[in-house]
């Protein structure tokens, strides 16, 4: 796997561009996967930090009972577009668009993905779905207040500017879906001789399950939303009851979307966690073939289970059955990646370096997320804690405490070979135990807030409420903090960190046998691969071939 | 550093990958079957909710016309088929011309469908129209599902003539050639595709009474 090792490092992908221009127009027009996945990085953590401030505003206005800072109009609308912001701009796109772009050419040896062009298109698709939000806030009749899921008929009767929000989820969906294509394109037609389907890293296997997802679920949502548009428009009639259409229908079609969408978010982040761990326990991953499958088998099942979102709708009970039952099934394969990550660390060596410690925060707060998942799963316990915040919490255990915190791994973990510098371990470290920390004061009161029949959505609650949701509130300034504490670090080492060795961790796949930061296209000459993906055997030989 | 990036740009664009172009293009036809898939899927809840006012509501349409842009559509996939059958044998002129009639039958579609919406609007049958409030629930919605679904079908009509235009002129320029027609290829599949739906929409509202 030695690829002609050069000790001198060489021009960066910084200082050699695809392109004739200089500067900032070098970036714009780029074809480079890894510079595409810093352009992501730049706008997705920037759309990140608007989604944090909308979410600490809530919790303001949730501080005291009554109105507090905002009217309740003005909060309708702030949990609407925390929730776009978060999912269509930041926690959809955030893994693959980034880390996947990044990683993925340089992970199964390839120069750069399928289409690079396409790949182009896809970040400005993303900026325009991007400024259709930002256009939408402005125009007359005021920001979407409908809640994410734009539920008809009140998203076909309010007099917001639901239609251009909505077109932006549209338009992000586009983009969505090109990436998609372009990822699964790669896998199959740019692995380097020798990178079989099974010596391909675990990282990659979720990215390609996640692509097959974007791919499948995402032109429903597009549909979805080209008739609630139509609908608003022009009256069709298909959604809306007063004209012999069905809102139920809706819901379908926004869950058949919307639950697999839960599964583009996760399953990335599945990815990196069984990359971190075998770096960091110095052992091979346990189970391999195990986790590999299971990332199919949870965008297959996955694809079945939307309707546990409208237990309390109004279908049958035939369906309700089933869709618990289906419900209880994905569950089995998502305990199957964690029962073979803790295994993986049992007897390893570990270095409990930042990524490391981020993956083990991710484990306890995505297992609270994934077992009160169950709690709703099931038909008996959702009827009571439906649209109550236990749902909220448990959401934000498993997206915020789950991928948002292997976002933040993946960056600590990657970031050396991204910039070519190292950040302060120290401080990282304490970011980790802050964020933990902030996180359960944030969310945790919201699990007992919900069993004891706090809906969610509402901006006033009963004084019985006031304690928990004080704790909440407090939970939330922490968060804030622990934000500048762990992107501060990483800002400033990017400017003044000290250079970045090639193998900073003692990984032993592909991106860790190249410079850091990598060359414009990646390796001198592409490697054929002769090992499995996690052999720690050549580390030594590594070793080695960086002196 | 200009002159090295201009010839890393060069060397980064030689990449070339027919199969992988082709794979790209069918993930992408994918995603539009299923695009229309969630129509298909509303027509079949609402034809199940209202069988009898669907039939009703269907003896209104024109079947000659749909029978029409059957066969222009039919006809046209012939044409797009034999424009790529004639650049393999390297027939340059045929294939143009073929590219051009396929063209030309996308546009006798549009005005088709142009002269059978205008009658159904000066009926006063069209999304909120008081005509149409007036009738029952199932036609309503029979109505909306005709003009979005036919609606969104001849959008892509319209993006398959732009598509095809671009073809005309790499065909022209040759930039599309007998060896590098993995573009054209493409392009056809796509029109296949508008074809393929064209097909299941036309019995879904014109033949089933």
């Amino acid at each position: 796997m030695a690829n002609g090792t050069i000790a001198v490092s060489e021009k960066s992908f910084y200082e050699e561009s695809t392109n004739k221009y200089k500067g900032i127009l070098s970036w714009l027009l780029t074809t480079d996967h890894k510079r595409i996945g810093l352009l992501y990085l730049y706008t997705i953590s920037g759309f990140f930090i608007v989604g944090v401030i909308l979410g600490i505003l809530m919790r303001l206005e949730l501080l005291a009972p009554g109105e507090t800072i905002v009217s309740a109009q003005t909060y309708n609308t702030f949990f609407t577009l925390h929730g776009v912001i978060m999912i269509f701009l930041f926690i959809i796109p955030g893994l693959p668009a980034i880390f996947g772009n990044f990683f993925l050419p340089i992970q199964i040896g390839a120069k750069d993905v399928a289409f690079p062009r396409l790949n182009l298109l896809s970040w400005y698709i993303y900026i325009i779905g991007a400024i259709l939000v930002l256009i939408s806030l402005f125009l007359p009749g005021g920001p979407i207040d409908t809640g994410w899921t734009f539920y008809i008929p009140y998203s076909v009767r309010t007099g917001t500017n639901v239609s251009m929000a909505i077109f932006a989820a549209f338009v992000l969906g586009f983009s969505s879906i090109l990436t998609g294509l372009n990822f699964v394109t790669t896998v199959h037609r740019m692995r380097a001789p020798g990178m079989t389907f099974f010596r391909m890293p675990l990282f990659i296997w979720s990215l390609y399950s996640t692509a097959w997802i974007q791919i499948i679920a995402t032109p429903i949502i597009g549909i979805t939303i080209l008739l609630v548009i139509m609908e608003r428009a022009f009256g069709i009639g298909i959604f809306d009851p007063a004209l012999g259409g069905d809102p139920i229908l809706f819901q379908h079609l926004f869950w058949i979307y919307s639950h697999p969408a839960v599964y583009i978010m996760i399953l990335p982040a599945m990815g990196v966690v069984s990359e971190i761990i075998p770096t960091f326990a110095r052992r091979t991953i346990f189970g391999y073939k195990a986790i590999a499958f299971s990332s199919l088998a949870i965008a297959f099942v996955g694809y079945l289970v939307w309707a546990h979102h409208m237990f309390t709708s109004g279908i049958s009970d035939t369906a309700r059955i089933i869709f618990s039952l289906l419900t209880f099934i994905v569950a089995l394969p998502s305990g199957v990646k964690v029962f073979n990550w803790v295994a993986t660390m049992y007897k390893g060596s570990i270095d409990p370096k930042p990524p490391f410690l981020w993956v083990m925060a991710f484990i306890v707060l995505f297992s609270i997320g994934g077992l009160t998942g169950l709690v709703v799963g099931s038909l008996a316990t959702d009827i009571h804690l439906h649209d109550t915040y236990f749902v909220v919490a448990h959401f934000h255990y498993v997206m915020f405490g789950g991928t948002g915190t292997i976002f933040f791994a993946a960056l600590y973990y990657w970031f050396p070979k991204m910039f070519g510098r190292m950040y302060n371990i120290k401080l990282a470290n304490w970011g980790v135990a802050l964020f933990f920390v902030a996180f359960n004061t944030l969310y945790f009161p919201k699990f007992i807030l919900g069993y004891m029949g706090m809906p969610r959505r509402y901006f006033d609650y009963l004084p019985e409420f006031t304690n928990l949701q004080v704790i909440s509130t407090v939970g939330s300034w922490l968060m804030g903090i622990t934000m500048i504490v762990i992107f501060g670090n990483l800002i400033y080492s990017a400017f003044r960190g000290a250079k970045a060795p090639r193998n900073p961790w003692g990984g032993v796949t592909l991106e860790w046998h190249i410079q850091s930061p990598p060359i414009l296209e990646n390796f001198h000459e592409i490697p054929t691969i002769t090992r499995e993906p996690y052999d720690f055997s050549q580390l030594e030989e590594m070793k080695d071939d960086s002196k | 550093m200009t002159q090295s990036n201009q010839a890393v740009a060069a060397e980064h664009h030689v990449h070339r990958d027919d199969v992988g172009a082709k794979m790209g293009m069918w993930l992408f036809l994918f995603t539009e079957v299923l695009l229309f898939g969630g129509m298909f899927l509303a027509y079949a809840v609402y034809r199940f909710q209202y069988p009898e006012q669907f039939k009703l509501a269907a003896l209104e349409l024109d079947t000659t016309m749909g029978t029409l842009n059957t066969i222009i559509l039919l006809t046209s996939s012939l044409t797009m088929a034999l424009s790529i059958l004639a650049l393999q044998k390297r027939n340059k002129f045929f294939s143009i011309i073929n590219l051009l009639l396929t063209i030309f039958f996308a546009f006798g579609f549009m005005i088709n469908k142009y002269f059978e919406w205008s009658a159904k609007f000066s009926h006063g049958i069209y999304p909120g129209s008081e005509e149409l409030l007036n009738k029952q629930n199932g036609e309503i919605v029979f109505f909306g599902l005709y003009y979005i679904m036919t609606g969104l079908h001849g959008l892509h009509i319209i993006i398959g003539i732009v598509i095809l235009t671009f073809m005309l002129v790499f065909l022209i320029r040759d930039s599309i050639t007998h060896d590098n027609y993995v573009k054209l290829e493409n392009s056809g599949l796509y029109w296949h595709l508008v074809d393929l739906i064209w097909i299941f929409l036309f019995p879904l509202f014109y033949l089933i009474h």
